[in-house]
């Protein structure tokens, strides 16, 4: 099966680059696959897993937050601000993660803004209950 | 004249400032390969983002929901001056040419009759502007403690300064910093960063972008991602500053080196004179006396 080009990016480096076939992003509403051909689309990412598989066959799952998926021409580029391997992450990453999402929420001014961040406190705990386990 | 000793005293501190230069000069090459690669590696993430802002701020631009890091307050009057500096000296130029210029854009604005505000981020900017805009210096961000510039250093400055803008401190800011074009050349920067100058768009860029989809809608998309752009910036700037403070610091260090060097071949040369002329005298000396009997 043909694949697509996918390319992972943090502000400090470029993770992954190369032909994958599927990729699962969490995006602000809700998680999506994207497969070859998909339409173009740009997506905010919420905290959550992102999972591909690439040319090997090999599934590789990393923990994301903030950015965004870019789909265009068979072209999927993900911008996080954070992107860690799952199997590296472990209970310091996900205190600093609660920290960063606590002080948002207690910075937090208007409705909206408190509502977001307290959603994002509850997906980091959800997932840390999950990796845990 | 100097004595003899003097001379030696002299050859062999000189020496010791050559070593010192020396090794101050390998260091920096091997901590510049290492800025240089991460300035490299923040480099696709930077252009990516760019593009995505070019796309989403072609649609919204001139519309009355454009959100104000793009659009300005509409104001011109307050200017923030972000100013980047090293933590260390013995780097030539370079703090003092990003002084320099951030200095002579702080007196046009305020000739002009605007309100000026400087954040230094780094020490030695701090030291030489401190004296002349004691009043204007609002903020100091300290990076000593850091070894390598993570993005996190970045973002904190970066919220720090939306931050001021949404408490409607400034109307306008701009970062100073050095781009890193070569080790023998740092070019001093002043970048716009709020409003956000958006880039013309590429002519020849495929233009499929009406077919986008926006999950969720175009203007909150661009709404988290003008604050991340800013850090980016921000981030982009203290990579781009490191790289160009070693290699500045790496040819000041070079020519010293060579400055010592050839330092130590003139005193060597007047020492050897001296003390030629020493045997010399003392010869003349003994043979006269001798003469004389």
């Amino acid at each position: 099966m043909a694949g697509f080009t996918f390319e992972l990016v943090s502000p400090e480096k470029l993770l992954f680059s190369g032909d994958v076939e599927e990729v699962v992003i969490p995006g602000t509403e809700g998680d999506f696959a994207v497969l070859k051909d998909h339409a173009p689309v740009i997506s905010a990412l919420r905290p959550g897993i992102l999972s591909f598989k690439d040319s090997k066959g090999e599934k590789q799952t990393l923990f994301v937050r903030g950015g965004f998926a870019d789909v265009s021409a068979n072209t999927l580029i993900v911008l996080a601000e954070q992107a860690v391997p799952l199997a590296d992450m472990n209970d310091q990453h996900f205190e600093h993660e609660v920290k960063l999402a606590t002080e948002d929420l207690a910075a937090a001014q208007s409705e909206d803004a408190r509502r977001l961040a307290a959603e994002r406190l509850a997906q980091i705990e959800t997932l840390r209950g999950v990796v845990r386990h | 004249m100097p004595s003899l000793k003097d001379l030696r005293t002299r050859i062999s501190s000189v020496k010791a400032t050559q070593k010192i230069t020396k090794a101050m000069q390998m260091v920096a090459a091997a901590k510049l390969r290492r800025a240089q690669a991460s300035a490299e590696a923040a480099r696709p993430y930077a252009s990516r983002m760019n593009s995505v802002l070019v796309n989403l701020a072609e649609s919204v631009v001139g519309s009355p929901a454009a959100p104000r890091l793009l659009s300005g307050t509409g104001n011109n009057k307050t200017h923030l001056l972000v100013v980047c500096t090293a933590e260390r000296g013995l780097c030539g130029a370079f703090n003092s040419s990003i002084a320099r210029l951030a200095r002579e854009k702080a007196l046009a604005l305020m000739a002009e009759g605007k309100t000026v505000k400087i954040i230094c981020v780094g020490k030695k900017g701090n030291d030489l502007l401190k004296r002349q805009f004691a009043k204007e210096i609002i903020e100091f961000v300290d990076l000593r403690s850091v070894r390598y510039i993570g993005f996190e250093n970045a973002d904190q400055i970066g919220r720090n300064i939306i931050a001021r803008f949404d408490k409607g401190e400034f109307d306008v800011a701009t970062l100073f910093f050095a781009r890193f074009r070569s080790v023998i050349q740092q070019i001093p920067t002043a970048l716009q960063i709020i409003p956000a100058v958006v880039p013309p768009k590429d002519p020849k860029a495929p233009v499929s972008l009406a077919a986008y989809d926006y999950e969720p809608d175009e203007t909150a998309i661009l709404a988290s991602l003008l604050p991340r752009n800013i850090s980016m910036q921000v981030f982009s700037a203290l990579l781009e500053n490191a790289a160009s403070e070693q290699g500045a610091r790496m040819s000041a260090m070079d020519s010293a080196t060579r400055n010592a060097g050839d330092m130590i071949k003139k005193q060597t040369i007047k020492y050897n004179r001296q003390r030629q002329a020493n045997i010399t005298k003392e010869l003349i000396e003994i043979i006269s006396g001798a003469e004389a009997l």
